[in-house]
C-alpha cells in the first residue's frame, strides 16, 4: 500500500497506487458510518474486558481494607489478627489441591496416552468424549457424590490405613468415623481436574512428530519404549501446564470441598482423622450467608487471596505454554 | 501354555504369548480371587476387582518376563496399567451416573417440576422457584455475555493489532482462571456499593456468572473466527463490500454453527455453577420473577440448600437434593448434546 515511487498530491494514499495519473483527485478512502460504528462497537466490548477486570481487582482491594485492620472481636476462631485467620485456609487450599493434583497427574496421563495411543483408533474419538463427560457433572453434584457415597465407601479403607499403616505420620489417628477428611475432598477434586489434564494432554500426545514415533518403533522400540522416548519428552511442557491449569481449578473448587469436607481451623498434614484445615473457597461459602459487618470484609478478603494465588499458577502455565510455542519447531 | 499349543514352532512365533493368554490370566485371578473372598467369607465386588486387577498384573508380567525378556514385559506391564488408569478414571463417572439417577428417581415426579417451596415443611414440594431462577439468571447471563463475547472475539480476529489486543488477550486469558466464588465475591462488590450491606438480587448472580462466561465464549469463537478462509475475506473486500458488511454476511454466517455451538457448551458451564448465586443471589423458598429485587433461588444453590439445611423430615430434603442434581446433569447434558449435534450438522464443510 506504500506508494515511494510516485507520492500522489494529497497526503489520503490513493485506492489504486499503480496508476497514479487516472484520477486527478485521488479517491477519498470512504470512511462509511456502518464501519465505524461496527469496529468502535467491538472496540468498547474489548475495553470493557479490561475494565471488568480492572473492577473486579479494584472492588475486592476497596471491600478487603478494613479486614487488615479488624478487631481481634471481629474475627471467628482464635485468631488474633486476619493473617493468623487465614494462614490455615491458605495452607488447607493448598495442601487440598496438591493432594488431588498429586492423584489426578498420572491418572490422566495414563488415560491420555490410552487415548492417543492404546485404544483401538476407531473408538478413541468416543472415549475422549466419555472422559470430557467428567467435566460436564456440575460441582454441587460432585459434593453429593462425595459425601452421599464416596465418603461411606472409603471410611473402611482409612480405619484400616491407620490401624495397619498409623506409624505413617500421614496416617495417623484416630481415625474419621464419617471418612469426610481431606483426603476423600482431594480424590473428588482429583476427579473434576482429571478431564482437565486428560483433554490437554490429549491434544499434546496427538502431536508428537508422527516421524519420531516410527523412527523409534523402526529401531525396535516396543510401544512403551517408544512413548518414553517421543511421546513424553515432547509431551512434557505441555504436561506440565496443563497440570498448573488443574491446579488452578482444584484450588478454587469451592462446592465440592464445602459439601464433603469436616472442617476446623488447623494446620495439619494428617489425611485421614476428622480435624482438616479448610479451603478458602469452602470457608466463604459455608461463612457468608451468616457474615455481617467486618465479617464480610474478611471472607472478601481471603476470597483476594486466593484470587491472587490462583493467578499467579495460572500466569505460571501460560509462560510454560507460550515458551513452548517458540521452542517447539512447528511454526 | 501358549507355546505348547502349536506343534510346530515358528521362528517369528517363538518366545512369544498367545494373543489370548491375558484373556485366560484375567478369567484365571478373577477365579482365584473371588474364590479367596468367598473363603474369608466376605463377598465384595469392589474388593474382588482390585484384587484380580492386581494378581493380573503381577501375573502377566511375571509370565511375559520369563517368555519373552523383560522388554516386552516391560511394555505388556505399562499396557495393562494403562488400561487399567483408564477403568480407574471411569469408576466415578459410572458412580455418579448410577447414584444421581437411582437416588433422583425417587421424586422425579410432576410436583417437582410444578411447586415452589413456599411453606412445605416435610415431604412434597418442588423446585418450580429454583427452575426458574435458573433459567432466568441464566438468560439475563447470556444477553450480558454473548454480544459482549462475541464483539470481543470480532475485534480480537478481524480489528485487534497491536498492544491493546495483546493485553486483551491476556486479560481474556487471566478471567479464565478467576475461581467462581470470586466472581461472586466480586458482584457482591459491585452491588454493596448501590444496596448496602446484605445484598442479595438476582441480577447479582447474572454478573458474577457473566464474569465466568464472557472468556469461554470469547476464546470458543475466536478459535472459530480464525478457521474462516482468508480468501472469503478477500473476496468480499474485491467486490467492494465494506469491512464490518464483510464480517457481518460473510464471515459470522461461516462460523456460525461453532459459534452457537461455543456459546452453548458455555451456557452449560455456568449453568451448573453454585458458589457465586451462594454469595450473591441467596435462598429462598418462594417463586421470585424478578431478577432486580430480592433473593432468588437457583437449581444448584437448590441442591446445595436441601442437603446443608436438612428439615425435620430429613430423608424428603435429601430426596429433593438428589432430583434436583439429576435434573441438573439431564439439562447441562443436553445442552452438550445439542451443542455437539449443531457442530456436526452445520459446520461448513471445508474439505471438498
Amino acid at each position: 500500500m506504500t506508494t515511494t515511487a510516485q507520492p500522489p498530491a494529497t497526503p489520503v494514499q490513493p485506492v489504486s497506487p499503480g496508476k497514479p495519473e487516472v484520477p486527478a483527485v485521488p479517491p477519498k478512502v470512504v470512511q462509511r458510518p456502518g464501519d465505524r460504528i461496527f469496529s468502535g462497537s467491538t472496540l468498547a466490548a474489548g475495553i470493557l474486558i479490561l475494565v471488568t477486570l480492572a473492577a473486579v481487582a479494584i472492588f475486592l482491594v476497596a471491600q478487603s481494607l478494613p479486614a487488615f485492620t479488624a478487631d481481634e472481636s471481629d474475627i471467628k476462631g482464635d485468631a488474633t489478627n486476619f493473617l493468623s485467620y487465614v494462614w490455615p485456609l491458605v495452607f488447607g487450599t493448598v495442601w487440598a489441591a496438591f493432594i488431588a493434583l498429586v492423584i489426578a497427574v498420572p491418572l490422566a496421563i495414563m488415560v491420555a496416552l490410552f487415548i492417543t495411543h492404546y485404544a483401538p483408533r476407531r473408538l478413541a474419538q468416543s472415549l475422549g468424549y466419555v472422559i470430557d463427560l467428567l467435566a460436564a457433572v456440575p460441582s454441587v453434584v460432585y459434593g453429593l457424590w462425595g459425601i452421599g457415597v464416596l465418603a461411606p465407601a472409603v471410611q473402611p479403607v482409612y480405619s484400616w490405613l491407620v490401624e495397619n499403616m498409623g506409624w505413617f505420620p500421614l496416617f495417623a489417628g484416630p481415625v474419621s468415623g464419617t471418612g469426610r477428611t481431606i483426603l476423600t475432598v482431594g480424590i473428588v477434586l482429583a476427579v473434576m481436574i482429571l478431564p482437565i489434564i486428560t483433554s490437554l494432554s490429549r491434544e499434546i500426545f496427538l502431536q508428537t512428530p508422527k516421524l519420531h514415533e516410527e523412527a523409534a518403533l523402526a529401531l525396535g522400540a516396543t510401544r512403551w519404549e517408544m512413548i518414553t522416548i517421543a511421546v513424553l519428552p515432547f509431551g512434557r511442557p505441555g504436561i506440565v501446564s496443563a497440570s498448573m491449569l488443574g491446579l488452578g481449578r482444584a484450588l478454587g473448587e469451592t462446592m465440592a470441598v464445602a459439601m464433603v469436607l469436616s472442617p476446623s481451623l488447623i494446620v495439619s498434614l494428617v489425611l485421614l482423622q476428622s480435624q482438616n484445615p479448610n479451603t478458602i473457597a469452602a470457608n466463604i461459602a459455608l461463612n457468608f450467608p451468616e457474615a455481617h459487618g467486618v465479617g464480610v470484609n474478611i471472607l472478601i478478603a481471603s476470597g483476594l487471596i486466593l484470587f491472587v494465588i490462583t493467578f499467579v499458577v495460572n500466569f505460571i502455565s501460560r509462560a510454560i505454554v507460550d515458551r513452548r510455542k517458540a521452542f517447539s519447531g512447528a511454526n | 501354555m501358549a507355546i505348547t499349543q502349536a506343534p510346530i514352532t515358528s521362528a517369528l512365533k517363538a518366545g512369544k504369548l498367545h494373543r489370548f493368554t491375558p484373556l485366560y490370566i484375567i478369567l484365571g485371578t478373577l477365579a482365584v480371587a473371588t474364590a479367596v473372598f468367598a473363603i474369608l467369607g466376605a463377598v465384595n465386588v469392589a474388593g474382588i476387582l482390585i484384587v484380580t486387577a492386581v494378581l493380573f498384573v503381577v501375573t502377566y508380567w511375571l509370565l511375559s518376563l520369563f517368555v519373552e525378556g523383560s522388554r516386552k514385559a516391560k511394555d505388556r506391564l505399562m499396557t495393562s496399567l494403562v488400561v487399567i488408569a483408564f477403568l480407574i478414571a471411569l469408576v466415578p463417572l459410572i458412580s455418579v451416573a448410577i447414584t444421581t439417577l437411582t437416588n433422583g428417581a425417587a421424586r422425579f415426579d410432576v410436583d417437582f417440576f410444578t411447586m415452589s417451596m413456599r411453606n412445605i415443611v416435610g415431604e412434597g414440594g418442588g423446585a418450580l422457584h429454583a427452575i426458574t431462577g435458573t433459567l432466568l439468571i441464566t438468560l439475563a447471563t447470556s444477553i450480558i455475555s454473548v454480544p459482549i463475547g462475541i464483539l470481543t472475539a470480532i475485534y480480537l480476529v478481524e480489528y485487534g493489532r497491536g498492544k491493546l489486543a495483546r493485553w486483551i488477550t491476556f486479560l481474556v486469558d487471566v478471567m479464565t482462571g478467576i475461581p467462581s466464588i470470586v466472581a461472586g465475591l466480586f458482584a457482591y462488590a459491585l452491588l454493596v456499593i448501590f444496596f448496602g450491606e446484605g445484598v442479595r438480587l438476582g441480577i447479582g448472580g447474572a454478573i458474577a456468572l457473566s464474569v465466568l462466561m464472557i472468556p469461554v465464549i470469547v476464546r470458543s469463537t475466536e478459535e472459530m473466527l480464525k478457521l474462516v478462509p482468508n480468501e472469503l475475506r478477500e473476496a468480499s473486500y474485491a467486490l467492494g463490500v465494506p469491512k464490518y458488511l464483510t464480517i457481518l454476511k460473510v464471515v459470522l454466517p461461516t462460523s456460525l454453527a461453532g459459534i452457537v455451538t461455543g456459546v452453548m457448551l458455555s451456557v452449560a458451564r455456568v449453568i451448573g455453577e453454585t458458589a457465586p448465586l451462594l454469595i450473591i443471589a441467596g435462598y429462598t423458598q418462594s417463586m421470585n420473577y424478578n431478577l432486580f429485587d430480592g433473593r432468588m433461588m437457583a437449581l444448584p444453590t437448590f441442591v446445595y440448600n436441601s442437603y446443608a439445611q436438612q428439615g425435620s423430615d430429613a430423608q424428603a430434603y435429601i430426596d429433593r437434593a438428589w432430583t434436583g442434581a439429576l435434573s441438573l446433569i439431564l439439562i447441562v447434558m443436553a445442552l452438550n448434546l445439542i451443542a455437539r449435534l449443531i457442530a456436526n450438522i452445520f459446520s461448513p464443510k471445508l474439505g471438498r
